[in-house]
């Protein structure tokens, strides 16, 4: 069995500043080789989403889960590396060409806010349509029942379908960015901290309408958020990124129990717990490391971690296997469960 | 052990001007918090956590006016006190830290200028020496190479470092209470920890009783001794965290208790809270605000509520509250996930 997405040895490099505008524009007209600065947004990072699996991805900000996600979704071009949605080969489409493309509708994304990023002059009635009428070929009547159909899965109320987005709620709101996405019938849902600008009533209730959809459709989820509590609840599996590389993954329940790369073990200690005493806690000091131009035998979180030893200022640790699991760091062994080792 | 509050609030209701008329937004809000001790407000948005501040703070939007009540900050009424008195105490004894540190902070200004500038003016400190002293306040807020740093823009900092100046300018006059106004929201969970951690300490160091308002039930029962949950502009109940936590006793707390992710072991045990917040500009709403959603109603509700202590420090706005579970079960029965 293929997976549903294979990505492979991927990377998104940004080329930064230069001594000046002049300079840029300069080496841009002489066709001189470019030879700026770059930041490592995303590098060489590999893992796959099987079909009716629901991915979690957390990091901090910066981290360059947003990038991961955007080109993955073909908003935008990668710098390296491949992406494979079954067994087409999506790395070799341009960004640009994709939105026409009839794998398009094969993957969709829940933005961020829907309140931002749905068209504030499109009802959600046309919000909804919108994807139906480019990639369905939907029209009048077919269009009309497709969309309320949606809407009435995703629990919208059908008189809300022709309110603008600032009459609805915040809840309506995600209500509606799933819609959008879900109506073309994806294959993968990739979902950008949809719950982010929610009361934790309504998060609820969005995520197991999400959970719900899922069974519905067998739809596979990229979750990428920050809010670990939710992401054990709701993914089967997680990525841990830091500073562009994929640090640990793992099924979610093992990987926030037993976590074994120190960034996650700090991560998890952070999540607040009722009534838990916050003292004395792995607490994540400083700042990350520069993404620009990094030094590809340091690891990556040398200088924030506790160990930080010789050999992490020697070499970069690779992502090693250990059961069902994968870590980057060299003395990932010393934390792993006995289930495991 | 009885402590005189550093700040009293007494029957704080709130009204605000809209084009559908008066709506209530804070309806006989009481609490109290003493000196050294931390807070919470806890509520959805909506529920009036942020207006309670910022009424205390004397900065409501001119739609909003104080209808009744008081807000006493060491024998001063904040609410009836002339502008040039509440200049004197915004800054010198409350201070504030607000939601979104980028917005917050003076864009055109460097933040070593910003800290100093509250020094000069709240601090007493002769103006010569600000810059000074503004360096050694952001070394104490955690921020590493504060020299360099001083003479950074907002702009020029990530948002964790952002909300460390925010500290540094609430701080830098050693106030006597502090509000925080959901200061890590849209910051990372490492990030909260550390500032939470900053925040925490400082208090301790200076005993200074703070005010930590957020919509995470987890945040607050982790960081506050005691919780006040707000609903629609109501006080529901006000408890020291542990009660609250094991001993639930207004429903809308239990829901919000079972509604927060943190506490479940999978997301069906999760459960929602049904409806949502009443539309306040109603003209019938009822007297319990809750009541429309609440499983528990009775008719007793229809009366005025009820402020009862059911236990010493513990208050519940309710006619029919939840009874008293057994020692040691949670409010879901359910076992707490064990921190890794």
């Amino acid at each position: 069995m293929t997976a549903l997405l294979d990505v492979a040895e991927f990377s998104k490099l940004f080329p930064v500043g230069g001594p000046g505008a002049w300079s840029r524009l300069k080496r841009r007209f002489s066709g001189e080789a470019e030879n700026l600065p770059k930041v490592y947004a995303v590098d060489n990072v590999s893992f796959v989403i099987e079909k009716g699996e629901t991915v979690g991805l957390v990091g901090e900000s910066g981290c360059g889960k947003s990038t991961l996600v955007r080109a993955l979704t073909r908003l935008i071009d990668q710098s390296d590396g491949s992406v494979k949605l079954g067994t087409r080969e999506l790395s070799l489409t341009p960004s640009r060409e994709f939105a026409r493309d009839p794998d398009r509708a094969r993957i969709q994304m829940v933005f961020q806010d829907a309140g931002e990023s749905v068209n504030p002059r499109f009802t959600a009635f046309d919000a909804i349509a919108d994807p139906l009428r480019r990639l369905r070929n939907l029209q009048g009547k077919a269009l009309k029942e497709r969309v309320e159909l949606v809407a009435t899965q995703c629990g919208l109320p059908l008189p809300f379908l022709t309110r603008f987005p600032h009459q609805l709620s915040g809840g309506q709101r995600a209500r509606v960015g799933i819609a959008r996405a879900m109506a073309v019938q994806p294959d993968l849902l990739v979902l950008d901290e949809p719950t982010a600008a929610l009361d934790v009533s309504v998060q609820v209730v969005i995520l197991q309408l999400l959970q719900q959809l899922k069974k519905e459709y067998g739809m596979s989820y990229l979750f990428v958020s920050h809010e670990l509590s939710v992401v054990r609840l709701l993914c089967d599996r997680v990525l841990v990124m830091y500073l562009g590389k994929i640090v640990e993954s793992g099924p979610a329940a093992e990987v926030f129990e037993h976590p074994l790369h120190p960034y996650t073990q700090a991560l998890v200690a952070a999540v607040p717990r009722f009534g838990d005493n916050a003292n004395g806690r792995l607490r994540l000091m400083g700042e990350p490391r520069s993404p620009i131009d990094p030094d590809p035998n340091v690891c990556r979180f040398y200088g924030r971690c506790q160990r930080g030893t010789d050999a992490c200022k020697a070499t970069m640790p690779a992502l090693r296997q250990f059961g069902a699991r994968k870590v980057a760091c060299h003395f990932a062994e010393e934390f792993l469960p006995p289930s495991i080792s | 052990m009885i402590v005189a509050p550093a700040l009293s609030v007494e029957g704080l209701s709130v009204d605000f001007r809209t084009r559908a008329g008066m709506v209530r937004a804070l309806d006989n809000v009481s609490f109290s918090v003493a000196k050294g001790e931390t807070i919470a407000l806890v509520g959805e948005s909506g529920s009036g956590k942020s207006v309670t501040a910022y009424a205390v703070m004397g900065i409501l939007d001119p739609a909003g006016r104080v209808s009744a009540g008081r807000a006493v900050l060491g024998g001063l009424d904040l609410l009836s006190a002339t502008p040039s008195q509440l200049a004197e105490v915004r800054g010198r004894e409350i201070a504030m830290i607000f939601q979104n540190p980028r917005t917050a902070l003076n864009p055109i200004r460097t933040v070593g200028r910003q800290i100093a500038d509250v020094l000069i003016r709240h601090g007493n400190v002769p103006r010569r020496e600000a810059p000074e002293q503004a360096v050694e306040m952001l070394r104490s807020v955690g921020i590493t190479d504060p020299g360099r740093r001083a003479k950074a823009y907002p702009f020029e900092m990530s948002g964790g470092m952002c909300q460390r100046v925010m500290i540094g300018i609430a701080l830098a006059a050693k106030p006597s209470l502090l509000i925080a106004d959901e200061p890590t929201t849209g910051l990372d969970v490492t990030t909260q920890a550390v500032i939470m951690d900053l925040v925490n300490d400082l208090a301790k160091e200076l005993g200074m009783a703070t005010i930590f308002i957020t919509h995470d039930l987890a945040l607050a029962g982790q960081r506050s001794a005691r919780i006040v949950v707000m609903h629609a502009g109501h006080v529901v109940e006000n408890a020291p965290t542990k009660d609250l936590y094991e001993q639930p006793r207004h429903p809308y707390t239990a829901e919000l208790i079972a509604a927060t992710p943190d506490s479940a072991a999978s997301l069906d045990e999760l459960a929602s809270i049904p409806g949502s917040l009443p539309d306040l500009r109603r003209t019938d709403l009822p007297p319990c605000r809750y009541s429309e959603r609440c499983p528990r109603k009775i008719a007793a509700c229809a009366q005025p509520l009820p402020h009862a202590e059911l236990d010493p420090g513990h208050m519940v706005a309710c006619w029919h509250p939840l009874p008293k579970r057994p020692k040691g079960a949670t409010a879901l029965g359910a076992p707490k996930v064990s921190a890794a």
